[in-house]
């Protein structure tokens, strides 16, 4: 693979890199902890919503972003002919 | 039957299914012994990551610690799982790429210098040997317990179990003992769980009946607050913790987990880089079945605990409560004589010490369960104890005989001399830890906790720069672990055991003196940050790496030909 090409694909694998650790960061340091007093000024069913990020949102949260993670990457491996 | 006679049936039952997978799956070779020969597939290797992570601190312990701090219990919920999006993110791919044995081993050769590779074996025992004793006191802790054998006798018979399949079968036994025992961790977390759920909400999953109401039509949540507030406690749902702590401490527990050898090594088992990156997605949703489900366990237990001990006559205390009592895990003091405990947050009146630990080993008792689910309690504490002991002994005995011997002092040796030379560390291994499990120093649980904050002060920031900034080299990288993990342990150090103000005494009042109000268990965080300030700065002013370390990092970081790379 040509360095070209090869500079291209991190590219692209850093930019999915910078959206996804932005979300794993708003759900967990932002709606968890920063926010968290605001946030719990809404409920929804039992939960304030604050209380829950920090303690069931933000892990599922979580498990998507690393799911997502592996399909974007797969097809980007795909696009680059770099899959195995 | 009677509960004892359950435990032994399920434990029985358990450690032989582990010893029979074993000896179905001995090591024959360095490979085999060190990484499972790297053909295993990426769900038994998301399984076993689970159980190799989940320690007795997160099946016993956790759910407990939330039960008593409410809130302020999130960061270890979202302290150890958001890890692993660090690690599918920013290491477990590339680290598969680089396709060696251990983690000394991508620091020695990224950073072209045995004296890295010395620096990232020794920071890889430090972590693991503080955290194996922990794991073989809960064995010893689990044993005497249930089973009413004194602590020695169960650290001992922990002791053979894992020497048994951790020397024979290497990472390969490891590997699927792990998958067992994650399945016997989380059906006996989950079935008190499902049990409870129903009795307090009538909804059979404890993350709906956790914002569920109860049978008085209240939320759960805001009945609990309210008898918080009643008892002079912080309201359950809001935190007594400051937030910058809270901030430090969450974002120091992540960094950690991406950190631990023990968890990093198991991506090297895989056969391909998007196998290591599905791995982590596998072994985030089986913990997060776990990590969801604890704050439900915590407010229901809590919510119990509360409604049936608080300003009720002692005379009245159902069987549980005696048997706990004997134990001396709940302590009451009629401190005004009225018969009646008083179970609040003002320590002068409060007549009621509850250790945190019952809330997940009595949780089935205090609910009425049957007596097979009680057992089964036991056979999960064990399960949890025993997987994440192995995994970290594994990370010991190939520091020893792969990072030090065959890489440092005798690369000569041959593969069959390296595997008995990885056997008899294996074993010293599970002595030492054995030692420390029957004769905890006083420092081991404390120094649990900070085994993520040293984790996260020295490696994290070596690998992330090694992969992801190229000019990084040895002088920086090596700079930096030193300057981060000696900040780590002198604010450890000073701040949790007093060493340089008159000891243990002189904690509390230190308190004040926290940098920026960071406790100990969050400076991991900011000596995180000055590791990677000081290995940049350093990389800057001395030379770059050399042209084939470059290529290196441009190799890992395409997934093709993983295979080839694997060559050792």
């Amino acid at each position: 693979m040509n360095s070209e090409l090869q500079k291209k694909y991190w590219r692209e694998n850093l930019k999915y890199l910078a959206i996804l650790l932005s979300i794993w960061f708003l759900v967990s340091y932002v709606f968890g902890i920063l926010l968290v007093e605001q946030l719990n000024t809404i409920s929804f069913g039992g939960f304030k919503l604050g209380f829950w990020f920090a303690q069931q949102g933000s892990i599922y949260v979580f498990v998507i972003l690393i799911f997502v993670y592996i399909r974007l990457m797969n097809s980007l491996d795909k696009k680059y002919n770099v899959n195995e | 039957m009677d509960v004892q006679t359950w435990t032994w049936i399920l434990v029985g039952i358990t450690f032989a299914l582990y010893i029979g997978i074993a000896i179905w799956s001995r090591a024959s070779s360095t490979g085999e012994f060190y990484v499972a020969g790297k053909g295993v597939h990426p769900i038994a290797n998301g399984l076993a990551t689970a159980a190799d992570w989940m320690s007795a601190a997160s099946f016993i312990s956790m759910a407990g610690i939330i039960s008593f701090s409410g809130y302020d219990g999130s960061v270890y919920l979202m302290g150890w799982t958001g890890g692993y999006v660090l690690l599918a993110l920013l290491l477990a791919p590339y680290l598969r790429k680089f396709g060696k044995f251990t983690v000394p081993d991508f620091i020695g050769d990224r950073y072209y210098s045995d004296k890295a590779r010395i620096v990232a074996v020794f920071c890889a025992l430090i972590v693991s040997f503080t955290y194996v004793a922990g794991q073989m006191q809960g064995v010893g802790i689990v044993f005497s317990r249930f089973l009413e054998v004194d602590i020695t006798t169960g650290v001992i018979i922990g002791m053979f179990i894992v020497l048994f399949y951790a020397v024979l079968g290497g990472m390969k036994g490891i590997t699927y003992t792990q998958v067992a025992q994650y399945c016997v961790l989380i059906f006996a977390f989950m079935v008190p769980a499902i049990f409870i759920s129903i009795q307090m909400t009538g909804n059979p999953i404890p993350q709906v009946g956790f914002g569920s109401a109860g049978n008085d039509v209240v939320y759960l949540l805001d009945k609990l607050d309210g008898l918080h507030r009643e008892l002079g406690f912080h309201e359950y749902t809001t935190g007594s913790k400051s937030k910058i702590d809270v901030f430090f401490i969450t974002a120091a527990l992540m960094v950690g987990t991406a950190g631990l050898p023990h968890v990093i090594v198991r991506f090297f088992t895989v056969k391909k880089v998007s196998d290591a990156r599905k791995s982590a997605g596998w072994a985030l949703l089986f913990i997060a079945i776990l990590y969801t489900t604890a704050p439900a366990i915590a407010l229901f237990s809590r919510t119990n605990m509360i409604e049936t001990v608080s300003n009720k006559p002692y005379a009245d205390m159902p069987e549980w409560f005696k048997k706990w009592e004997t134990t001396g895990l709940i302590s009451f003091k009629d401190k005004n004589n009225d018969g009646i405990i008083q179970y609040v947050a003002n320590k002068e009146t409060n007549e009621l010490d509850v250790n945190r630990d019952i809330m997940v080993l009595a949780n089935p008792e205090i609910a009425g369960l049957p007596n097979w689910v009680i057992a089964l309690v036991a056979a999960g504490g064990l399960a949890a104890a025993l997987s994440t002991a192995a995994g970290l002994l594994l990370v010991i005995s190939s520091s020893v005989s792969h990072d030090i011997i065959k890489k440092i002092i005798n690369p000569k040796i041959s593969d069959q001399g390296e595997l008995l030379a990885a056997r008899l560390s294996a074993i010293v291994g599970v002595c030492v830890a054995g030692y420390f499990g029957i004769n905890p120093p006083g420092f081991v649980a404390a120094v649990v906790a900070l085994a993520f904050g040293l984790a996260a002060a020295s490696f994290f920031p070596a690998i992330v720069l090694g992969i992801f900034y190229k000019k990084m080299n040895k002088e920086g990288a090596i700079a930096g672990m030193v300057v981060g993990i000696l900040l780590m342990l002198f604010y450890m150090l000073k701040f949790k055991f007093g060493v340089f103000d008159g000891g243990k005494t002189a904690v509390v009042s230190l308190k004040n003196d926290w940098w920026f109000g960071i406790s100990p268990e969050g400076f991991g965080t900011v000596a995180m940050v000055v590791n990677f300030i000081v290995a940049i700065t350093i990389s800057k002013f001395t030379p770059e790496p050399p042209k084939d370390i470059q290529e290196l990092v441009d190799n890992i970081r395409i997934p093709s030909g993983a295979g080839e790379a694997s060559n050792h």
